[in-house]
């Protein structure tokens, strides 16, 4: 199953079950501190323009675009953002809020066929952001929790996915825009967390065969060496159906593409050799 | 104090430590005083982690070797205190955000440094933290958040307090991503952790013990 993204100015980008992996730059955003805050704070377009432009250069097939900082107004900071990257770089985007109004203020400007992120399985989420979707004719992240939290289980997980979906079904989503987070907790605090998310991965797969997302990073919150534990989780993560991951694309595309050329998604190993012969020069 | 004990439980050697509070108990050593040796080595290990030397892994660690140790110790105490808590602490996730980990982890923090923790879960009403705080009656109340909504979730809870009139008989620290000390004031708590050792660091200076 497909998804199909595009860029305002009409750029494809597929995510699917025989396509490379999809690499969502994860790096507008303002959590921790750096220049991203700073600039959202100050209203200072220019460091996230100077983001986006880094991150497709490293190779982002889509930007994440998230405002959502403390002392921020996301309805005029959102559009303005979104507008701002439009303007700087060619790729689809992935307006990541749970302001309905700031999401429709961004995508009445003419996004080209985005991801919105996200929702849950709680109805007062889904009743407002799906109609969104519906129609503006964009795609949506769907995390795979509910109103008691992160399941820690994954035929709990996979259970709301299958919930979302149906929904989407019945508000007249097609069930390829629907991409499923099946999430990713601690393995410092849990040390089946990684387990239980690449077991809902492939019962997401099995079960509705959507594509799927995650938000790495959380895998090793709290641990050392990040790095080391979230690389080795993607490639695990995608041999388990991953199709799509949100990531620091400048450190983790070598070890992506690697995995999709062990994984048979990279036809006579041409993006892979093209990435190596890049770095020599 | 038993410094090798100390030093075993700091170094998170789980097997000797509880080797060793075995054979010292054997020998006829006061259970109060083991107790007093695994309080100065999670001291320890708090101070590690602040350093960045000790993760949150190792701080899991240091709870389940202090929580072996107070169930081979706390039976043989009964009558002397030794089961009573040092003061009550509920803390919960407000109202319309589902984080947990953070959460967790204080909890689990708090309760095995000796305090009696109520947690409430997460996506916590106003009203229901007005009212289990009115039954429970702590001295320290925890609110955790991530997403930037639990900002006003935070602010409307503790205006909530102040309206039942709990507000002064109570501390209230904040914690979780997004949070800093702007966002406390904002919020009107008393204090912002940035970690679980924090969090125990407060309840240390609020409540005592």
């Amino acid at each position: 199953m497909n998804t199909v993204v595009r860029s305002p100015k009409g750029k494809e980008v597929v995510i699917g079950e025989n396509q490379p992996t999809v690499l969502i730059g994860e790096r507008i955003n303002p959590f921790g501190k750096g220049p991203i805050k700073d600039a959202l704070l100050s209203g200072d377009l220019k460091p996230i323009c100077d983001e986006a432009l880094a991150q497709v250069e490293a190779g982002a097939d889509i930007l994440i675009i998230n405002v959502n900082a403390f002392g921020v107004d996301e309805t005029v900071l959102l559009p303005k953002a979104v507008e701002a990257v439009m303007n700087t770089v060619d790729v689809p985007l992935c307006l990541e809020s749970r302001n309905v109004t700031a999401l429709e203020n961004a995508l009445k400007l003419g996004c080209g066929r985005p991801i919105v992120s996200s929702v849950t399985g709680e109805q007062p989420l889904l009743d407002e952001i799906m109609p969104l979707v519906k129609k503006y004719d964009t795609s949506v992240i769907a995390m795979a929790s509910d109103g008691a939290g992160i399941p820690n289980n994954p035929s709990k997980r996979v259970e709301i996915a299958g919930k979302i979906i149906d929904y989407a079904e019945h508000t007249g989503i097609k069930k390829e825009d629907v991409i499923i987070d099946c999430l990713a907790e601690s393995v410092g605090v849990n040390n089946k967390a990684a387990l239980i998310t690449f077991q809902a991965i492939e019962a997401v797969k099995k079960g509705f065969g959507v594509n799927t997302v995650l938000g790495a990073s959380n895998i090793s919150f709290g641990m050392p060496n990040r790095s080391f534990i979230n690389i080795p989780f993607l490639s695990l993560a995608i041999a388990s159906g991953l199709t799509a991951a949100i990531v620091n694309v400048k450190i983790v595309r070598p070890y992506i593409l690697a995995t999709d050329l062990l994984m048979g998604k990279d036809l006579r190993s041409r993006r892979y050799m093209n990435y190596c012969r890049q770095l020599k020069k | 104090m038993n410094e090798k004990l100390v030093q075993l439980m700091a170094d998170l050697d789980e097997e000797n430590t509880i080797a060793l509070v075995k054979e010292l108990i054997e020998k006829g050593a006061n259970p109060m005083d083991i107790l007093d040796d695994a309080r100065s080595a999670m001291e320890i290990v708090g101070k590690r982690f602040e350093t960045g030397e000790y993760f949150i892994p190792d701080l899991m660690m240091a709870g389940e070797i202090l929580r072996s140790i107070s169930d081979i110790v706390k039976p043989l105490l009964e009558g002397e205190g030794g089961g009573v808590k040092k003061g009550k602490v509920l803390i919960g996730t407000v109202a319309g955000d589902i984080h947990d980990i953070g959460k967790d982890i204080v909890t689990f923090m708090v309760d095995v440094a000796g305090y009696e923790v109520l947690d409430l879960g997460i996506d916590v009403p106003v009203e229901t933290f007005v009212e289990k705080i009115r039954e429970f009656k702590p001295q320290v109340v925890g609110l955790s958040g991530f997403l930037t909504l639990a900002f006003d979730s935070m602010k409307q809870t503790v205006e909530a307090l102040e309206k039942a009139g709990l507000r002064d008989s109570i501390k209230i620290m904040i914690g979780g991503g997004q949070m800093d000390d702007e966002v406390r004031k904002y919020v009107k708590a008393d204090a912002y952790g940035k970690d679980a050792i924090a969090a125990v660091n407060l309840c240390r200076q609020w409540i005592g013990g």
